[in-house]
């Protein structure tokens, strides 16, 4: 990451008045680097325009490869591999094989896809995070704006911060 | 916009704001533990030394240590495994399926309630390991690994083997729903640590919260990954116990024969698994002073589901009985009438006393808003569970097909000393996690103060 970034910074301490700060702020055309929140703000994600997360496609096609490597290895076991007579029913028959089937769904669904999750949001137990404000996994909410991405000038966007509810505009350079 | 009715009561008490939460919580992890903490974990390691000593004496010695014959091939250890399964399911149930369901009063128990459900898998696990015998072959045994036998897989067709994959996919399964839902509280931990300047801890938490910052874009995903998490674990867990009961239901022992099974396990495990939480919880909210958070109102709520889940298990032991007898099986008739007044009598009544007479006492309000009340009847119910499990495991195989192979079974010190063993280390377990880790969920917990606040513009 390049020196000298800076940043100004909204402070919140109420979601609702974070909400409509959101729109108001991007409405004057400023652009959000990010807000960082203790707990998820519904609506939030809307409001700066994010899109939907793909993660439910990755978590179905995760699912979907555990379902098939199941059938797959429990029929070519038991069916191809080393056929058994056991109670003298059909060596590959799909019964009794459905709750293996299941469980290994389920297995590669979730795991697959908080490793996506984890990948797609940079999560590493060594990575040290950039910390606008520590009070943000406290009860504040930070809107960060990044200066270099915004033509609009510092104090300008201070103001336009403390129009909007911020009680307190900060700076921040990293 | 979050609306909150008026005629609700609120779920967190004491005029709570987001900050006073990061406070409550994080004290327990930042502070020294208290002299009831170090006397309680002393206590645990008692409980499990005693435990891994008998456990070693097993795994030297073979599983003849225990007091099983011919005829009892599956005794105290089937039913410990069972009825440590049965406990995990509580967690789920409160993590997931309340979530589904929108319940928020699960946001401040789920943290705990989900840890339970680990630590009773892993306590559940040591069992059919341990009556494996040769635990270090159980790889081959268990899982389909290529082998020396010219490839002998395992057999897809068995429960037993079914079991194998439906518990560790609920372990792992629960354990990442846990942690993921204490990264962000982890960070909380860490940016409190640099605050203090204290290093060392800021690192070791960074390190477990993976780096987290509570980005919008993160949260978004977060949620996401939360609620599909939530979906899955919901019929990850009705398949569980329903794999569990099939280890009996598809055999054609009588008494174990039934089509019932599955839903009666279910409700039983949910039943035993909110038993065991309540019993947690107010022994965790005495220790930590968490009375704001885990309210009364709280235990009222699951108290009902002790109810309604204690009902469904009572009306199940009643339908098992008229359907032998409706069924006109001279063997299942036989095998019920034997539970009820036969060698084992004593029992089968310690079991429809525990848990179809004393859960009926919860439909008096002053009953199960009283804290020591829950408290013993939530211990009165675990009692029962056992029993419950240990009447369909014992009295249907003492009586074998061949009068002459007739047993009774009688416990050695060792099949008590597997069951000490697993609650040494549940507690130890449960311990470490209450001081080391937040015991509730900030993040959510925060989410449901704003919406109170709202009253006072």
């Amino acid at each position: 990451m390049e020196s000298n970034k800076n940043f100004v910074l909204g402070v919140f301490d109420d979601e609702e008045v974070l909400l409509h700060a959101v729109e108001k702020v991007r409405d004057k055309g400023v652009k959000i680097h990010e807000v960082y929140s203790p707990f998820p703000v519904h609506g939030l994600d809307e409001a700066l325009g994010y899109k939907k997360t793909r993660l439910p496609i990755a978590a179905f096609i995760f699912g979907m490869t555990g379902t098939s490597l199941a059938l797959i290895m429990q029929i070519w076991m038991l069916g191809y591999d080393w056929p058994m007579i056991i109670g003298g029913k059909n060596f590959a028959s799909l019964p009794p094989f459905i709750p293996v089937t299941f469980e290994l769904t389920v297995l590669l669904s979730a795991l697959g896809m908080v490793a996506t999750f984890m990948i797609v949001s940079d999560m590493k137990p060594y990575r040290w995070p950039q910390q606008f404000d520590l009070r943000s996994t406290d009860d504040k909410h930070i809107m960060a704006i990044d200066l270099a991405t915004n033509k609009i000038a510092k104090d300008d966007i201070g103001a336009i911060l403390k129009e909007s509810g911020a009680q307190e505009v900060n700076d921040k350079n990293f | 916009m979050q609306v909150s009715s008026s005629l609700r009561e609120s779920l967190i008490t004491g005029g709570k704001t987001v900050g006073d939460v990061s406070e409550d919580i994080c004290r327990q992890v930042e502070g020294k533990p208290t002299k009831l903490w170090w006397m309680a974990f002393g206590v645990s390691l008692v409980l499990l030394g005693f435990g891994v000593y008998t456990m070693s004496m097993t795994l030297w010695n073979g599983i003849g240590m225990w007091g099983l014959n011919k005829t009892v091939g599956w005794a105290w250890d089937i039913t410990n495994f069972v009825w440590w399964v049965g406990i995990g399911h509580a967690g789920t149930l409160i993590s997931a399926i309340l979530l589904l369901f929108r319940q928020k009063w699960r946001m401040s128990i789920n943290r705990a309630a989900e840890a339970m459900t680990i630590f009773a898998v892993i306590c559940a696990a040591t069992f059919p390991l341990i009556h494996m015998g040769r635990l270090w072959l159980g790889f081959y045994w268990a899982l389909p690994l290529p082998n020396a036998f010219g490839s002998l897989w395992v057999n897809f067709n068995s429960p037993l083997l079914w079991d194998v994959f439906a518990i560790s996919t609920y372990f792992t399964v629960s354990l990442v729903f846990w942690y993921i839902g204490l990264i962000p509280d982890f960070a909380v931990i860490r940016d409190r640590a640099v605050r203090m300047g204290n290093n060392t801890r800021a690192i070791i938490y960074n390190a477990l919260s993976f780096g987290w910052q509570g980005g919008a874009k993160t949260w978004m995903r977060y949620e996401s990954v939360a609620l599909i998490l939530a979906g899955l674990s919901t019929p990850l867990v009705l398949s569980v116990h329903t794999i569990v009961s099939m280890d009996f239901a598809t055999s054609v022992v009588p008494g174990w024969h039934t089509t019932i099974f599955p839903p009666y396990f279910v409700a039983g495990a949910i039943f035993s698994g909110f038993a065991m939480v309540l019993t947690l919880l107010l022994i965790t909210r005495k220790l930590f002073r968490l009375e704001d958070y885990i309210t009364i109102y709280h235990v009222e709520l699951m108290n009902i589901i002790i109810i309604v889940t204690g009902s469904i298990v009572g009306i199940a032991y009643i339908t098992e009985f008229f359907i032998a007898w409706y069924g006109q099986v001279p063997a299942e008739q036989y095998a019920f009438i034997n539970r009820a007044t036969g060698p084992y009598w004593w029992a089968y009544w310690s079991m429809m006393t525990c848990n179809v007479i004393s859960p009926q006492l919860f439909w008096f309000k002053k009953i199960r808003t009283s804290l020591v009340a829950t408290f013993v009847l939530s211990i009165i119910v675990n009692i029962g569970m056992w029993f419950e499990r240990f009447v369909i495991i014992v009295t249907s195989l003492h009586r074998d097909y061949l009068p002459s192979s007739w047993s009774m079974f009688y416990p050695t010190m060792y099949d008590v000393g597997e069951y000490v063993l697993t609650f040494g280390f549940f507690f130890a377990a449960f311990l470490l996690f209450a001081k080391f880790f937040p015991v509730i969920n900030m993040a959510e917990v925060k989410s449901i103060i704003k919406s109170s606040s709202e009253k006072k513009h």
